[in-house]
C-alpha cells in the first residue's frame, strides 16, 4: 500500500494564525474563535487556491479532543459548513491523537491512490477553552488512560521529563539542557520570522541563555524540564489539498507550486507497554525510516525536516532516531548548530510545535504546509535554501509518547 | 493543646467582611489541609464564618468556591500527591473538585456568635470599635469554657487594652492582616506582655503555613502600617492646603496625588489610596489613634467634611473602586471633586495647567510598575534620585519634601518604639503598601 503506483502531490497549503499565549492579540478573558472558525478559515484558504470547492472529490479532517476541549464529535460534518459545494461529497474524521493531522494526510494520500483525483485535508484542534491544568486532563487521554492515575499532574509533560531525566542520567544533564536551549533558541529565532506563529511576538532578548538558566522545579512542574521545553497550548487550524496528476490539472495548478510526496509511513506502537527505552524513539526511528527507504533516499538528501517537538527532548531524540547523530550525542549535534536553519539539516523552519504552536490534532499538516512552503519558495522571511542536490524534505508526527508516528517524504518539482 | 488541635475548632468574626473574608478562606485552606493528613483522618474541623449579614454570608460562600479553585489550580502537583490513596479520583478536574468540597465543608456560615462558644481559636475583624470588640470578646469568653484565644485584626486599637477590658489574661494578640489578606504577604503581629509564650509560637507557626511575612509591632495605636499611613496621608492634606491659595481644590489634589505616586514611584497616590481604603475608615483609624498621640493631632477637617457629604471612597462588593476624593472609571482616576461644586472635575480639563506648574518628571523616571519588579531597582532609583534631586521645579521641590516627611515617619515609628528596628518599618511599607522602597531611605540626602 505504501508503494506508489501513481504520482501523488500537495499543494495550495494554508495555516491560520497559532493562537494562544504568546500572540498579542491572544486575551484568556475574551471570547475567542471556536473550532468551526478555524475549520472554515483553513479549508477556504485552501479552496480559493485550487479554483473552489468544486475541485475536491472528497475531504478528511484531522482531530484529536474536540470531543472534550469543544464538546463537540462528529467532525466531518463541518467540512461541507466550509463551502455549500463540499456537501453530499465523502467525508471522514480521522484520530490518531497529536497524529491525527498527519493520519489525515495520509488518509488522504491513500485516498488519492484509490482512485480520487483531488482531498482537501484538514487538521483542527482549539485548546484555550480551558485552563492548562483541565487541559492536561483531556492531553493525558493520548495516553493509556490505566496510567492516568499514577501519572503527573501535566501528564504529558511527565512523560518526556521522565524521558530527559533518563537521557541526563545515561548522557550529563548539562550537555544535554545546552542541546536542549538550542533548540529553544532555534525555535524562537525561527517562529519570529513566521507571522502565523505563536511566538512571532516573541522579544526575549536572549532564548537560548534564558532556557538554560531556567532550572526545572519538580514542586511546581516536572522534574527534569522547565515550561520553555514545553510545546504551548495553540487553537489552529492548517489545511491542504493531496492532488493526483489529474487533480492537478484539474485545480490548475503548475506543478512548480506543489510538491510531490514519494514515500510515506505510519507506525504504530503498543499503547499499554511503557517505552522500551526511555532515551530512544522507536517508533519514529521505525516509520521514518521506513518513509526514506520507500522515497528511495537517505537522511543525507534532505533539505529539511519537520519533527514533533511537542517537548525540546523529542527534538534530541529524533535526531538521534533519524541517525544524524549517535545515540547520547543528538544534544551536541544541536547545540553545535547543525540544526539551525543554515546548518547542515534545518528543523523545524517555522518554529515547530515549540515556536509556531502545537494544535495538536492540526499539527501534522501544518508540518506538510511548512514543507509545502518551503519546497516551493512561498515562506516569506522563513525561506531557507533549497540545494538543487537535495530537493527533499521529511515530516514527522507523533501521536502519545512515541504510539502513533506518521513519516512523510516530499520532493520539489 | 497543640498546634492541630487548636484548628479543630475556629471562629471568624466578620467573616463577611473585606478582611473577614480572606482571613476566613486562609484559614479554611489550612484547616482543610491539616485534615487532609493521613494522620488526621477522622478528626472533625469546624470554622463557624460568623457575621451579622445573611447576604454577605451567601456572597462569601461563592467568594470560597472561587478563589479555591484558583488556588488548587496553582498547587496540582501536591494536591494529586494527597489524594493519590483515592482511587476514585483519577483526573486533576476531580481531584480540584473534591478539594474544594474538603475546604468548603470546613466551613459553617452562620449569622449566631453562640457558634463562637466552643472555639479554641476567634478570628475578630469586625468593625474599628473598641466598645463593640470589648463586648463581643467578653460575652464569647464568658461563654466558651475552652479558655480560647482571640487574634484581632485591628489595625489601631492597642491590644493591651482591649486584654484589660474584655479580661482576658494574655489570651489576645494582634494578627494585623493587610487588605486583600489572601493575597497581602504581610502580617503585622502586635504582642503583649501578657501573652504566654504558647500563643506566640502557634502565632508564628500559623502565619508560616500561610507563607505570610511576619513583622513585628509594638503596642501602639495604629501600629506601623497606619502610624505611617495616617501621617503620610496628612502630610498629603496640608499640601493641598497649602496649594489651594494659588490654585482650585481639585487642582490641588491633582498635583499632590501626582507627587505622592509619579514623583515618589508609588503604586497608587496618598488619595487614591485614601480612596481604596475608604475616607470613613482612614478617619475612623485617625479617630481612634488620636487619643494615644498626645503630642500630635491625627484628624483632618477635610476627611471630616467630605464625609459629612456622603464622599466616602472603598469599595463596591465585586471589588471595584468607589468615587471617594477621586472619580474612577475602569479603575483608573478621571476626575477630582470639588466640595463646592458638589461634583466631580474632570482632570483632563485642568491636568496641563497642573502638569506645567510642577514641571517636568526626571529625564531617568519610570513608572513603578517598570521599578518595583525590576532586578535592578536600586540602582534605578538611585539614579531617579539623583536626578530628582538636583532638580529646581516646584515638583521635584515638593516631591523632596514629601519623601523627606515619609522618612521621618518612619524613624518617628522607632523612636517612639513602635517598630522595634528600621528595616521592620521599611518590611511593613514594602510588602504591606507595596512601595518600592522603605520610607527610611538615603535617596535623598
Amino acid at each position: 500500500m505504501n508503494k506508489m503506483h501513481k504520482k501523488i502531490y500537495m499543494a495550495a497549503g494554508y495555516n491560520t494564525i497559532s493562537l494562544g499565549t504568546g500572540r498579542k492579540e491572544f486575551n484568556p478573558k475574551k471570547t475567542r474563535p471556536g473550532l468551526e472558525h478555524y475549520i472554515s478559515e483553513a479549508g477556504k484558504g485552501t479552496l480559493e487556491q485550487i479554483g473552489g470547492a468544486k475541485n475536491i472529490d472528497e475531504s478528511v479532517i484531522g482531530n484529536f479532543m474536540a470531543s472534550r476541549f469543544n464538546n463537540q464529535g462528529h467532525l466531518a460534518g463541518f467540512i461541507p459548513m466550509i463551502d455549500e459545494g463540499l456537501k453530499f461529497k465523502p467525508s471522514i474524521r480521522v484520530e490518531a491523537a497529536c497524529a491525527s493531522g498527519g493520519m489525515a494526510l495520509i488518509t488522504g494520500i491513500k485516498n488519492v491512490l484509490a482512485g480520487a483525483d483531488s482531498v482537501l485535508a484538514v487538521g483542527v484542534e482549539v485548546q484555550n477553552t480551558m485552563k492548562a491544568i483541565y487541559g492536561a486532563d483531556v492531553l493525558a487521554g493520548a495516553g493509556w488512560f490505566q496510567n492516568r492515575k499514577a501519572g503527573h499532574a501535566y501528564f504529558f509533560p511527565g512523560q518526556f521529563s521522565d524521558r530527559a531525566g533518563a537521557y541526563y542520567e545515561k548522557f550529563g544533564k548539562e550537555r544535554t539542557r545546552k542541546g536542549l536551549s538550542r533548540w529553544y533558541a532555534n525555535a524562537i529565532k525561527n517562529a519570529r520570522l513566521c507571522p502565523t506563529a505563536q511566538e512571532f511576538h516573541n522579544t526575549m532578548p536572549d532564548p537560548e541563555a534564558t532556557c538554560f538558566n531556567m532550572e526545572p522545579n519538580g514542586k511546581f512542574f516536572v522534574d527534569n524540564l522547565n515550561v520553555l521545553d514545553c510545546s504551548k497550548v495553540s487553537d489552529a487550524a492548517s489545511a491542504i489539498a493531496i492532488l493526483s496528476e489529474e487533480g492537478l490539472a484539474k485545480c490548475g495548478i503548475n506543478k512548480k507550486d506543489a510538491v510531490e510526496v514519494i514515500g510515506f509511513a505510519t507506525s504504530e506502537r503498543d499503547l499499554t507497554l511503557n517505552p522500551t527505552d526511555l532515551t530512544v524513539m522507536e517508533t519514529i526511528r521505525d516509520a521514518a525510516l521506513k518513509a526514506l527507504k520507500n522515497a528511495g533516499i537517505t537522511i543525507n538528501d534532505l533539505a529539511t525536516i519537520e519533527t514533533h517537538d511537542c517537548f525540546t527532548i523529542a527534538g534530541v531524540l529524533a535526531v538521534e532516531a533519524l541517525g544524524f547523530a549517535k545515540h547520547g550525542e543528538g544534544a551536541d549535534f544541536i547545540y553545535e548548530g547543525h540544526t539551525d536553519r543554515n546548518g547542515k539539516i534545518p528543523i523545524n523552519t517555522t518554529g515547530g510545535l515549540v515556536g509556531w504552536g502545537h494544535p495538536t490534532g492540526g499539527t501534522g499538516v501544518h508540518q506538510a504546509v511548512t514543507v509545502w512552503e518551503q519546497l516551493t519558495g512561498k515562506t516569506g522571511d522563513a525561506q531557507i535554501d533549497i540545494p538543487t542536490e537535495k530537493p527533499y524534505a521529511l515530516s514527522i508526527n507523533m501521536g502519545g509518547d512515541d504510539v502513533s508516528v506518521v513519516a512523510i517524504v516530499y520532493k520539489k518539482n | 493543646m497543640n498546634y492541630n488541635e487548636r484548628l479543630q475548632k475556629v471562629s471568624v468574626l466578620g467573616a463577611a467582611g473585606k478582611m473577614g473574608s480572606g482571613i476566613l478562606l486562609l484559614t479554611a485552606v489550612e484547616m482543610a489541609n491539616l485534615s487532609l493528613k493521613p494522620e488526621n483522618k477522622g478528626k472533625t474541623y469546624v470554622l463557624n464564618a460568623i457575621d451579622l449579614s445573611e447576604e454577605g454570608l451567601a456572597g462569601l460562600m461563592k467568594y470560597l468556591r472561587v478563589q479555591v479553585r484558583k488556588m488548587a489550580e496553582k498547587k496540582m502537583v501536591w494536591l494529586r500527591e494527597t489524594y493519590a490513596h483515592r482511587a476514585d479520583l483519577i483526573e486533576n478536574g476531580e481531584i480540584i473538585d473534591e478539594y474544594i468540597f474538603d475546604v468548603m465543608n470546613v466551613v459553617r456560615p452562620v449569622t449566631t456568635m453562640e457558634s463562637a462558644y466552643s472555639s479554641n481559636l476567634i478570628f475578630e475583624a469586625i468593625a474599628e470599635n473598641q466598645g463593640l470588640k470589648v463586648k463581643i470578646f467578653s460575652q464569647i469568653d464568658k461563654n466558651n469554657p475552652n479558655k480560647p484565644w482571640f487574634f484581632t485584626n485591628t489595625s489601631s486599637i492597642p491590644i493591651h487594652v482591649l486584654n484589660n477590658e474584655a479580661k482576658l489574661e494574655g489570651r489576645i494578640l494582634g494578627f494585623h492582616f493587610y487588605n486583600p489578606p489572601a493575597v497581602q504577604r504581610l502580617v503585622e503581629l502586635i504582642t503583649i506582655k501578657e501573652n504566654g509564650s504558647d500563643i506566640k509560637d502557634f502565632a508564628m507557626a500559623y502565619a508560616k503555613n500561610l507563607k505570610k511575612v511576619v513583622v513585628p509591632s509594638n503596642d501602639f495605636a495604629g501600629f506601623i502600617g497606619n502610624g505611617h499611613f495616617m501621617r503620610d496621608s496628612l502630610h498629603g492634606i496640608a499640601e493641598v492646603e497649602k496649594l489651594v491659595k494659588d490654585f482650585s481644590f481639585a487642582e490641588s489634589v491633582y498635583m499632590v496625588n501626582k507627587i505622592s505616586q509619579d514623583f515618589l514611584v508609588r503604586p497608587m497616590g496618598i488619595f487614591q489610596l485614601i480612596d481604596y481604603v475608604g475616607i470613613d475608615v482612614v478617619r475612623f483609624i485617625m479617630a481612634v489613634m488620636n487619643p494615644w498621640h498626645k503630642d500630635e493631632d491625627l484628624h483632618s477637617d477635610l476627611l471630616d467634611k467630605l464625609f459629612d457629604m456622603g464622599v466616602k471612597g472603598g469599595q463596591n462588593s465585586d471589588g471595584s473602586q468607589k468615587d471617594g476624593f477621586l472619580k474612577y472609571e475602569k479603575g483608573k482616576p478621571v476626575g477630582i471633586y470639588d466640595p463646592d461644586k458638589m461634583d466631580y472635575l474632570m482632570i483632563a480639563d485642568f491636568a496641563e495647567k497642573c502638569d506645567d506648574h510642577l514641571g517636568p518628571l526626571p529625564d531617568t523616571w519610570k513608572p513603578w510598575k517598570a521599578v518595583n519588579f525590576n532586578k535592578k531597582k536600586a540602582e534605578i532609583l538611585e539614579k531617579y534620585f539623583a536626578e530628582l534631586h538636583n532638580m529646581k521645579t516646584a515638583g521635584a521641590k515638593m516631591a523632596r519634601e514629601y519623601n523627606q516627611r515619609s522618612n521621618e515617619i518612619g524613624l518617628g515609628l522607632v523612636e517612639r518604639g513602635v517598630g522595634n528596628n528600621n528595616e521592620d518599618v521599611n518590611t511593613v511599607m514594602l510588602t504591606g503598601f507595596f512601595h518600592a522602597y522603605g520610607p527610611i531611605n538615603n535617596y535623598l540626602k
